[in-house]
């Protein structure tokens, strides 16, 4: 397999030769060859991030060893940029400067040199692949612009391009014959393309860069049925509060870059800077707070999670690659990226501060809850999406690492199933989402009745599917993963086990259950979309054993077949080192117990209608309960009313009188001081000095006329006299002086 | 050989030359001084040249030099007659001082 690794760049760059492509000729070559070269770009980028991947996992069974090694390190590090001939030399100069390298690349190597032969010990510490150019240089910086591989890289991509081409076949048929076609796949192409320029950046500048892009990617195609008012509204609010947050994450840049001593914003320098003992833990403390309110926007956390379920606007494959599966996730991966900023700022294991495991458990629970009283199907799905991030968040704060990212590789294809199997109901009952207008759609949708199901099943965390193995790791992990427990972090998972299946089971009867109650004539969707949700179907069967436990209630597999996510996307460079929680069978027992009971109750109370039904009408505090819920916690009412109202009535009355009395003031002041001004300096400046300049020159030269005249007498003789005279000087001056 | 006598002869006949040119009323006798300064300078000329190259007598740059000289000196000259005899149609007069048509 040849070296893909090096070349990564070329993967973002043929997406956004798509997006160009798309846009100069799409409209000109017709719907068929948009489709197609969207297609065929996400298709050969599919291909090679596949060998990416496999060229990673190379690297990681067999490790690079001595000058390899050095020179990778440096690379990782951003010391310097090598060409081929100076890497022995510049490894030796450069690891010099920095003693942290020196200790890490030594010990790698000698580390590497010690396991080579006894195979499946412990990890080796394997340099993620850093390729740079320089970008720009200002001020004796240099800031380079480059590709990060690593396994996280590598999982990103391959995730990305599965969900972007699924979404990419499934958006011909659901987009069929939509006035912007061409727009859309541009849009899709472009997102793509920065999702993987996101995930694949070698530092934080261009990961604000990948981040911004995305975003606005998201408003364009939230906001693609534009004529809506609603559906512009939906997009502007997402950009908006996104907004709110990027302010945190460009500050949080800032400050991470002078934490790491103020010369490089790679990625891996301000990690292994973060992680030494000379970081300064307040300055990373709050560079994680800012970078924590990037994330939280952009991943949906309490309480800017708002964003999210209107962006339900906009169609509904963007939402499955977009909002539930990529885009939203970028937080996450930010986190996952920066995880020696957050783990030394937070003190992740150590210190009684989770800030960020409390705001991702608070967030999962209120997520579960207000997808309960949802009757768009699709806004149950986002609310199930804030919740599931929710989850990631956490099991990183409690320092799950493996378990938060390995939980956002297996959401990512069950919940893009969810939605394009959203997708396939509506497109078969008039485009409405409505659930209360659905209902027995099993019998006449056969595939994606069975696709949904166990998507539902994979979220809600039955046993084999996808989703039981993430979240249980994630629930070891918050009870036996670090120094202590965190025992509030993993009752929020438990209730939140109960409440998902709850409330997917809910979706799901209310969907493919009991009679019709719309007025369309629902039949199964044709092969394209029905196709991509069999592939996600299969994706959430089967990935889940991508990190198959060590010890499964006994059962002990081959140590080269367990844990494969853990062994080869978990960083062994610049990370910090984290205790692994061993799988814990009682926890598996209650929380698929948990879910169960959530479906059977969510089974008995919407399908066999037992239950107290009536109860929010008749008892105050449960109609209290469903008010506030049905309300979002009041959440919108609080940005809109009350922040944007304060800041439209007081703080406009105030600025119009700061801009009358002041601003106006100053201005007025100015001009009337200018004009003071430009009399003095007509009369001075310009009268005397100037015009006086202009006519002594001219006096002058009259005056030096009169006078040199009277020489020109016209007289021939007269000037030979005065040319001989001269002559008999300059000889005088040659003979006598020089 | 000596050299003297030849810059001497050539000193003489600079300053009649001079005093012709500063001198006299006559266009055509200011002509003929300016050639007189002119010779006195081929005579230095032809005298360096030979007092020079005395070992070398192929070389004859300061004659060749002279040469050149007397047919600049030739140019100017016609030049020279051709304003004297204009001057003289439109004024019937060479008497340079009344040529003070220039004066400021």
């Amino acid at each position: 397999m040849f070296n893909m690794i090096d070349k990564v760049w070329i993967i973002p760059a043929l997406m956004a030769a798509s997006f160009l492509v798309i846009l100069f000729f799409g409209k000109r070559w017709g719907t068929r060859a948009t489709a197609g070269i969207g297609i065929a770009a996400v298709s050969i980028c599919l291909l090679l991030s596949v060998i990416v991947a496999g060229n990673w996992i190379s690297r990681v069974n067999h490790p690079p060893t001595g000058a390899a090694l050095a020179a990778d390190v440096i690379a990782a590090n951003g010391l310097t940029p090598q060409t081929g001939e100076t890497i022995g030399q510049e490894a030796n100069a450069a690891t010099k400067d920095s003693g942290e390298t020196v200790a890490t690349a030594s010990q790698a190597s000698s580390t590497t040199e010690a396991t080579a032969s006894e195979h499946g010990g412990e990890h080796e510490s394997v340099p993620p692949v850093v390729r740079t150019v320089t970008w720009f240089q200002i001020g004796g910086m240099q800031f380079e612009m480059g590709t990060l591989v690593d396994g996280l890289a590598a999982m990103m991509l391959i995730t990305v391009c599965i969900i972007s081409l699924l979404v990419h076949i499934y958006s011909t048929e659901y987009l069929h014959g939509d006035v912007r076609f061409t727009h859309y796949y541009a849009f899709l192409s472009l997102f793509t393309a920065s999702m993987l320029f996101y995930v694949l950046s070698s530092n934080t500048l261009q990961m604000l860069m990948g981040w911004e892009l995305v975003g606005v990617c998201s408003f364009g195609l939230i906001g693609h049925w534009w004529e809506e008012k609603k559906n512009t509204d939906a997009a502007l609010k997402a950009f908006l509060t996104n907004r709110v947050g990027d302010i945190g994450l460009i500050l949080g840049v800032i400050i991470t870059f002078f934490a790491a001593g103020g010369t490089s914003f790679n990625v891996l320098h301000i990690n292994e800077y973060a992680l030494s003992h000379s970081a300064n833990t307040t300055l990373l403390l709050v560079g994680a707070l800012c970078l924590f309110g990037g994330v939280t926007s952009k991943s949906g956390q309490f309480p800017l999670h708002t964003w999210l379920p209107d962006a339900m606007a906009g169609p509904t494959p963007v939402s499955a690659l977009i909002h539930a599966a990529t885009m939203v996730v970028a937080g996450v991966y930010l986190i996952a990226r920066l995880y020696g900023v957050f783990f030394s700022g937070l003190a992740i294991g150590s210190s009684t501060f989770h800030y960020v495991a409390f705001i991702g458990g608070f967030t999962t629970i209120i997520g579960g809850l207000l997808a309960f009283v949802q009757t768009d199907l699709k806004k149950v799905l986002a609310y199930s999406t804030i919740s599931q991030l929710g989850y990631m968040v956490m099991a990183l704060g409690v320092g799950a690492w493996t378990a938060g990212v390995f939980h956002l590789f297996t959401h990512a294809f069950f919940k893009a199933c969810l939605f394009l199997g959203a997708g396939s109901v509506s497109h078969a009952c008039h485009h409405t989402f409505d659930m209360r207008e659905m209902g027995g759609l099993r019998k006449k949708m056969p595939i994606t009745h069975a696709t949904f199901l166990i998507a539902t099943l994979a979220l809600a965390g039955i046993f084999p599917l996808a989703g039981f193995w993430s979240k249980d790791e994630i629930l070891a992990g918050a009870a036996n993963g670090q120094e202590h427990a965190y025992t509030i972090m993993l009752i929020f998972g438990l209730i939140t086990a109960f409440l998902t299946a709850a409330y997917m089971g809910r979706a799901y009867w209310l969907t493919f259950w009991g009679e019709y109650r719309g007025h369309a004539k629902p039949h199964e969707s044709p092969k394209v979309i029905t196709v991509p949700l069999i592939i996600l179907a299969g994706c959430a069967v089967a990935f889940g054993f991508t990190n198959f436990p060590g010890n499964f209630f006994g059962i002990k597999l081959p140590g080269g077949v367990t844990t494969r996510f853990e062994h080869f996307v978990e960083p062994t460079f610049a990370f910090p080192p984290l205790q692994h929680a061993e799988f814990t069978p009682w926890l598996a027992v209650v929380s698929t117990i948990l879910a169960a009971t959530g479906l059977f109750f969510a089974y008995q109370y919407y399908e066999k209608n037992r239950g107290p039904h009536g109860l929010t009408s008749r008892n105050k505090v449960a109609h209290a309960g469903y008010t506030f819920l049905e309300n979002k916690y009041y959440l919108d009412d609080l940005y809109t009313g009350v922040i944007a109202g304060s800041t439209k009535g007081p703080i406009a009355r105030a600025a119009n009188w700061f801009n009358q009395n002041i601003l106006d003031g100053v201005i007025n002041g100015i001009g009337f001081g200018a004009r003071k001004i430009a009399g003095v300096v007509y009369v001075f400046g310009d009268q005397l000095i100037i015009d006086g300049a202009v006519n002594g020159s001219g006096r002058g030269s009259e005056g030096a006329g009169q006078l040199l005249r009277k020489i020109q007498t016209g007289k021939v003789q007269q000037y030979a006299s005065i040319l001989f005279a001269g002559a008999v000087v300059l000889a005088g001056v040659l003979v006598f002086v020089v | 050989m000596f050299l003297n006598q030849f810059l001497l002869l050539a000193a003489i006949l600079f300053c009649i030359g001079v005093y012709g040119v500063l001198a006299r009323k006559n266009g055509v006798l200011v002509l003929m001084s300016i050639e007189l300064i002119l010779n006195a300078v081929n005579i230095n000329l032809v005298a360096f040249g030979a007092y020079w190259h005395v070992n070398d007598m192929a070389n004859v740059s300061g004659q060749v030099f002279a040469l050149f000289v007397i047919a600049v000196a030739a140019a100017e000259v016609g030049v020279g007659l051709a304003l004297v005899l204009l001057i003289y149609r439109n004024r019937q007069s060479i008497d340079i001082d009344d040529v003070d048509m220039l004066k400021g």
